[in-house]
């Protein structure tokens, strides 16, 4: 049965705190950690962007499914800050990974969703039995208007699967997807910072199809909160996933392994994927997991996935998150400032 | 027309060698070039392309840039390092980043290659990416 052959991960070494954004702008940091429950956020280094991550996280993946990357029939991008407006990130990483020329390579966009999307594509396409492999990487560098909600909890990572027909580690049981029009959070063309619906993020966006798409794909498969082992939600913030997990009826100790926000921020695309990665580090096989992705707009992708025997042998042949989550060099909202190129100067 | 310093063909015949840090190696005397080159000092110009990428790297010697050319500039200071491959010994003359302090180098030399951005041309022209290096999270 189809699933992932191997996972992977990346985040920058730097990190910030959100106490120290809070002291820039003039906030209580208390009431900011309390908002977000969001300690620190990682921060990407001045050469570092959404491609750069990208070809970190891929190869992880590859290292870890052990497949040659000439094997790979498709590479999928999901993103929402492409550091060109025309250009593809998946273009580069055939070169950088060292894939074949004659695969088909893309970028989608669906807010934070799309890596997802291209998961269930990636999935549907092996399960077809038209391609064996395929590279789906979830990266982002998003950016908020500094001083505002989103500087507290946008942040830089990238998470990558390679999705298999044969070999896998992890089982793909099934998927289920729930949309609409709800503009809950967009970004124009040429606008540098994304604008959000005031007080209509949560009920009507994040948590309608989060929980739906959950309690859909339960429903269709007949299975209840106690079928699961863990349950990985799309971390804009910590206090959201926990929430949605309690009105889903899962108690929080399946949620925490899967949880990540806390130490590096909101990482879009790879948000959820990035506590994805952390649950195979750690998960015992025959561990069923519950993974509901969400991006504004808004949509969510949910999946069933089992762990197999197999993960084990892979684990350690690439970092783990957590060796990641370990090795940090803070900086200040000066250098923060200088890394993400908020400064801006005459050319 | 926008101003573009970067020669487009140039960075694009030299992908495999910024990217997979492909060198070459002479089928004659066994040298390994890096950037690749077409013919060996023996004299042999039968050479087969190999990969970098995946070898150990161990940092041989640095220093700190405090002077640094205008591409660098809003990056200083720089550290440049002699990286040395352990199983061809081919050496690289390369940036080190993620560098808490200096005395992080002294500690470990072992060091990991790193895909990142080397040059931005301008806001409108192409971004040139490459391989740098960091120190390796010994665990
Ligand atoms: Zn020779």
């Amino acid at each position: 049965m189809a699933g992932i052959s191997g996972w992977g991960c990346y985040i920058p070494r730097y990190r910030i705190t959100t106490r120290e954004i809070a002291r820039v702008w003039g906030d209580d940091p208390l009431r900011i950690r309390d908002l977000y429950l969001i300690e620190e956020k990682t921060v990407e280094s001045y050469d570092e962007d959404a491609t750069t991550m990208a070809v970190e996280a891929a190869r992880r993946a590859i290292a870890r499914s052990a497949i040659d990357p000439e094997d790979l029939d498709a590479i999928l991008v999901g993103t929402e800050s492409k550091p060109y407006a025309v250009k593809p990130i998946a273009s580069i990483l055939i070169d950088a990974v060292g894939a074949r020329y004659n695969i088909q390579a893309v970028d989608s966009e669906f807010a934070c969703k799309a890596a997802s999307d291209m998961m269930i594509l990636a999935l549907m396409s092996v399960i077809n039995g038209r391609y064996r492999n395929v590279l789906v990487v979830a990266t982002d560098a998003s950016q908020g208007e500094p001083g505002e909600h989103l500087d507290y909890s946008a942040s830089a990572g990238s998470a990558a699967f390679v999705i298999s027909r044969d070999n896998t580690c992890v089982e793909v049981e099934d998927f289920y997807s729930y949309c609409s029009d709800t503009p809950d959070f967009w970004r124009r063309e040429c606008c540098p910072y994304p604008a959000h619906g005031e007080g209509f993020t949560g009920e009507p966006a994040y948590f309608r199809h989060i929980v739906s798409a959950a309690r859909g794909l339960m429903e269709k498969m007949g299975l209840r909160p106690d079928d699961f082992d863990y349950v990985v939600l799309h971390q804009p913030n910590a206090r959201f996933p926990v929430r949605a997990a309690s009105m889903l009826g899962f108690p929080i100790d399946k949620v925490k392994p899967g949880l990540v926000v806390d130490r590096i921020g909101n990482t879009y695309n790879a948000s959820a994927l990035l506590g994805l990665v952390n649950v195979l580090d750690q998960a015992r096989p025959g561990s069923r997991i519950l993974l509901v992705t969400y991006g504004s707009g808004a949509g969510s992708n949910a999946m069933s996935m089992i762990v197999k025997d197999s993960v084990e042998e892979r684990r350690g042949r690439a970092e783990r998150l957590q060796d990641m989550l370990e090795t940090k060099i803070y900086v200040d909202y000066s250098l923060y400032s200088r890394f993400r190129k908020l400064i801006k100067m005459l050319q | 027309m926008p101003a573009y310093t970067v020669p487009v063909p140039r960075y694009w015949r030299r992908i495999g060698t910024y990217y997979r840090l492909e060198a070459s190696r002479c089928r004659n005397c066994g040298r390994v070039y890096y950037p690749p080159r077409m013919r060996c000092v023996c004299g042999c110009k039968d050479m087969e392309k190999i990969r970098l990428l995946g070898g150990k790297f161990q940092l041989i010697d640095f220093t700190v840039l405090h002077s640094v050319s205008e591409d660098f500039e809003k990056q200083k200071p720089i550290f440049v390092g002699i990286v040395e491959e352990s199983s061809t010994n081919v050496r690289i003359i390369t940036q080190i980043v993620d560098v808490a302090d200096v005395s992080d180098l002294e500690k470990s030399r072992e060091v990991e290659p790193v895909f990142r951005v080397v040059k931005r041309d301008g806001n409108v022209g192409i971004i040139c990416y490459g391989t740098k290096f960091r120190p390796k999270i010994v665990g």
